[in-house]
């Protein structure tokens, strides 16, 4: 597999992509927050958001459309919410029965159901734009200088570089269990679902020993080019006035998005 | 890529903002407390060694397994990483993996994280690991396996419990639709959980004794997480069948203590249209015909366990 199988990267020259990693950061973390804080049913902030969202995708030069093509992946579990249009406040508009429960559909559930929808398609979205601009060892460092603990960047940091080699190692693991599984016809290929389980089960633990067998030798092939403990970096990264200057202009742009939601 | 029929990867959006901050504080606090005691017991050898885990409980997840008619199950290893790193490393190992899911693949949202952590996490930590701790001691290869077993199907249910409360207090599904829909598909889910943590367990102890073995666990948890794990357990054990069959009963004593509520945008009121078909009919009943199937569910585990370690021998 290639090495940049998992990689949400999307180089390019722009604005955003030129950012500091900090400054992309706070912003996604604001404007999911600020998702959050909106009241339900508050069309028009939901709408400035929206805007914003796009400006940040144009200014990126991915294109305007780029993380709507992305957008609908959480959307499955979002459905999970479709059981708030039951929310028992407000007006029921109607009702009905199923599976022995009585239920009824209600004015506020279903403001409240797309409101939440709304919000969690944004809030995704930039999230897809953020790993689209940003090399994810730059996410990293920039999470460091925001204060997450560097053992857990660093955990992180190993998960990222050897993610892309242990999934290689499942696909091989697979493979082998493809190629031991031939079927004939009239012949069901496999055993119980208890067996299969199991079988998946071995494969998880030989996963676990091979895994924790490689950490030993990454560890000795790091102490040997002078690891001690401790990532270096050769990015310095350094807020610069522009750095600044796009930040308090997000950040304001934020604001407005909360104050139109809360003046009614 | 992750295919499981109910995720339990919340997105951003569908906590309220009291709900995600609060479950941030608590995560935050016992990744606090997991770094401060990894730090003070392990080496800088473990570093890598965390970091491949992760990778590993991020790749095993892919291992699925054919359940029926075109679905799959899978893997999440929560209980897994406890028993064999200990809990506070499995705190980190898996805060790392969820981290990464939601950063990387937006499988999971980002202020909703504290949540996913603490529900994938750390609460399969002390339960995988609690509940594996009350018989680590024992030479009893089949009782441990069983135990590990157990431990991973509460695990499961329990962050399927916790996921689905969430969603109430956050006033984004009722309490009579959520909490008796994750628990019911999460209760067969983690019976797969269990067989593939107890196969793999066997496999690492037949081939690397050294790394599995009752002064490990000793040394990577005190006794008191037995007990963390075993009241827990045991509190889940006595409030999923009350909750899943007379939600009705338990959403009157959320009221009446009034908790949380008042912060929540959405009040809740009891409307009397709202009925199910209660099984029983007090409490009791509930609860001893929900402690007799659970009882079952255990002695399937024993028997399981039991069987599995029969065969290695």
């Amino acid at each position: 597999m290639h090495a940049d199988a998992f990689d949400r990267y999307h180089p390019a020259e722009s604005p955003v992509h030129h950012l500091d990693p900090r400054v992309k950061v706070v912003t996604v973390v604001l404007f999911i927050l600020g998702n959050a804080l909106l009241p339900d049913a508050s069309w028009l902030a939901f709408g400035l958001a929206w805007l914003l969202l796009l400006a940040a995708n144009d200014q990126s030069r991915l294109g305007l459309w780029f993380t709507w093509r992305r957008s609908f992946l959480a959307l499955p579990f979002a459905l999970t919410a479709v059981s708030a249009i039951f929310l028992p406040a407000g007006q029921p508009v109607f009702s009905f029965s199923a599976l022995g429960l009585q239920l009824s559909v209600t004015d506020l559930g279903l403001l409240r159901f797309f409101s939440i929808v709304l919000r969690s398609w944004l809030s995704v979205q930039m999230a897809v734009l953020l790993v689209a601009v940003t090399p994810f060892p730059d996410i990293l460092h920039a999470l460091e200088h925001l204060r997450v603990p560097r053992l857990l960047t660093t955990i992180i940091a190993f998960l990222y570089r050897y993610l892309f080699v242990l999934t290689d190692e499942v696909f091989r693991l697979l493979r082998a269990r493809e190629a031991r599984s031939a079927g004939t016809q009239g012949h069901k290929s496999g055993g119980t679902l208890l067996w299969r389980a199991q079988v998946a089960g071995n494969m998880a633990g030989q996963m676990f020993v091979r895994s924790y067998e490689r950490s030993d030798r990454i560890y000795n092939a790091m102490v040997a080019r002078g690891y001690a403990g401790q990532m270096r970096t050769l990015h310095p990264h350094k807020m610069r006035v522009s750095d600044w200057r796009w930040q308090t202009l997000v950040l304001a742009a934020l604001l407005l998005i909360q104050i139109t939601g809360w003046i009614r | 890529m992750h295919f499981s029929p109910i995720s339990m990867h919340i997105p951003d959006g569908l906590l309220n903002l009291l709900v995600s901050l609060l479950f941030w504080a608590l995560t935050a606090a016992a990744v606090a407390v997991a770094i401060s005691k990894t730090n003070r017991s392990l080496g800088e050898r473990q570093i890598p060694l965390m970091g491949v885990m992760a990778a590993f409980i991020f790749a095993a997840q892919m291992l699925n397994f054919p359940v029926a008619g075109g679905t799959s199950g899978h893997f999440l290893g929560g209980a897994l990483a406890a028993i064999v790193l200990g809990p506070w490393a499995a705190m980190l190992v898996m805060t790392a993996v969820i981290g990464v899911q939601a950063l990387l693949f937006q499988d999971g949202g980002l202020l909703v994280m504290g949540a996913n952590i603490f529900n994938m996490g750390i609460l399969t930590a002390i339960i995988g690991f609690g509940v594996y701790r009350v018989v680590s001691a024992s030479a009893n290869r089949g009782l441990r396996l069983a135990a590990a077993a157990i431990g991973a199907w509460l695990a499961t249910v329990g962050a399927a419990l916790l996921t689905a409360l969430q969603l109430w207090l956050s006033g984004t599904s009722p309490f009579q639709l959520v909490v008796p829909a994750m628990l019911s598909v999460h209760v067969l889910i983690g019976l797969g959980e269990a067989v593939i943590t107890v196969a793999a367990l066997a496999f690492i102890e037949r081939t690397r004794p050294d790394l599995l073995n009752a002064e490990k666990s000793a040394q990577q948890g005190s006794l008191a997480w037995a007990w963390a794990g075993g009241l827990l357990s045991l509190a889940l054990v006595l409030f999923s069948p009350l909750a899943s069959s007379s939600p009705d009963g338990l959403e009157r004593v959320a009221e009446n203590f009034n908790f949380l509520s008042r912060g929540l945008s959405s009040p809740y009121k009891i409307l009397p249209d709202y009925t199910l078909p209660v099984l029983g009919e007090t409490p009791l009943s509930t609860i001893l015909a929900g402690a007799i199937g659970v009882i079952i569910v255990f002695a399937l585990m024993l028997l399981i366990g039991r069987s599995l370690s029969m065969k290695d021998k």
